[in-house]
């Protein structure tokens, strides 16, 4: 009986060990620098950085994202989905050349990164639609 | 240990099991759709935006600031230049109804099964060992996330104007059980909520340009 209770609560520590909490998580990523950027990063053709970034804030209201945190000198905005889950996306915008802005988007949800591409695009096709200008893939 | 009880501990396992799953589940895949505008986007974007007259982004947004202080918020980040302000607080969960609502039904149901069981096998149930007792779970506490983005109105031309702004205002919450669990992680939709806000800035907005 006793050895029964402890059963899922054995079994629930060694899958939580196999799905996260060792230091290797740290410098840890699936996929190389090239592949995440081919599917993360996007380029617009503006070169005003703050409208960028307010539209940027505009979609992830939309898509019912709360703010945890904006800096416009670093063009940095950070924020959060509750929704059953917890998503979280960090947007950067800097400049390309003189005549672009660069947004990339990297997010998580609960302890795991989004490594699908499909959100990513969803997210760039409604920040698209915020900013009136398409977004082109970097090389 | 008798018949009921057994039988109670065990869906218990079994729903503790359960739960566990659920939990690792939680780190296993993305919805599909969570970057995708929904069909409700629209309609929530109108509940959570009001275009504001007669005033400029940052007494707008000092003003926003009071009627968060007003309902206890603390201010995490702000970044006047981009129009935003992030808060937040945490407060009881507990819902005095729901507790006791639990409790009802629970000793409803442990009553209807101990008789069950005592028509079906005769009397003597009541000696098992009452370690389930005491675990009904309900909501303790909560963590509530605001953010506030302003934005010039524009005019006719499609130019920002000075003296009049958009704003808009969307709230989450955390909401951890009596096991320290999250029971709860959503977006409030509910349109009271974002009415009574938007009541207590005009106030507020009225107050702020009184004293400038």
């Amino acid at each position: 009986m006793r050895i029964r209770s402890l059963l899922p609560v054995v079994l629930g520590a060694a899958l939580l060990l196999g799905c996260a909490s060792s230091i290797d998580q740290v410098m840890k990523t699936d996929q190389s620098a090239v592949q995440l950027r081919s599917y993360q990063e996007r380029a617009f053709d503006t070169a005003d950085k703050e409208q960028t970034l307010r539209s940027v804030i505009a979609t992830l209201q939309d898509l019912s994202f709360v703010l945890d945190k904006a800096d416009l000198d670093l063009g940095v905005v950070s924020a959060t989905k509750l929704s059953g889950y917890q998503l979280r996306v960090t947007v950067t915008v800097r400049p390309r050349g003189s005549s672009q802005m660069l947004v990339r988007a990297n997010a998580q949800q609960g302890e795991l990164a989004v490594e699908d591409p499909k959100p990513y695009q969803d997210f760039f096709t409604a920040l698209e639609k915020s900013m009136f200008l398409t977004a082109h893939q970097v090389e | 240990m008798s018949a009921p009880r057994a039988a109670r501990g065990r869906l218990r396992r079994v729903v503790s099991t359960a739960l566990c799953f659920l939990l690792l589940a939680g780190c296993a895949t993305v919805p599909d759709n969570s970057m995708q505008l929904s069909a409700d986007s629209l309609q929530l974007r109108q509940l959570q935006t009001r275009r504001i007259e007669g005033i400029d982004e940052p007494a707008l947004l000092a003003a926003s600031v009071g009627v968060l202080q007003d309902l206890g918020f603390n201010i995490d980040e702000s970044e006047t230049r981009l129009g935003v302000i992030v808060a937040s607080k945490n407060r009881s969960a507990v819902d005095v109804g729901d507790a006791v609502g639990d409790l009802v039904v629970d000793s409803l149901v442990k009553a209807a099964l101990d008789a069950m069981f005592s028509a079906l096998f005769g009397d003597n149930f009541d000696e098992g060992d009452d370690e389930d007792e005491d675990d009904i779970v309900y909501d303790v506490t909560q963590k509530i996330h605001v953010s506030i983005v302003t934005r010039p109105a524009l005019d006719s031309l499609g130019q920002p104007r000075k003296d009049a702004q958009v704003l808009r205002i969307t709230i989450q919450r955390l909401v951890w059980d009596s096991e320290g669990r999250i029971s709860h992680a959503e977006s409030i939709e509910d349109p009271k909520v974002y009415q009574k806000f938007f009541d207590r800035l005009s106030k507020s907005i009225f107050l702020e340009l009184q004293a400038n």
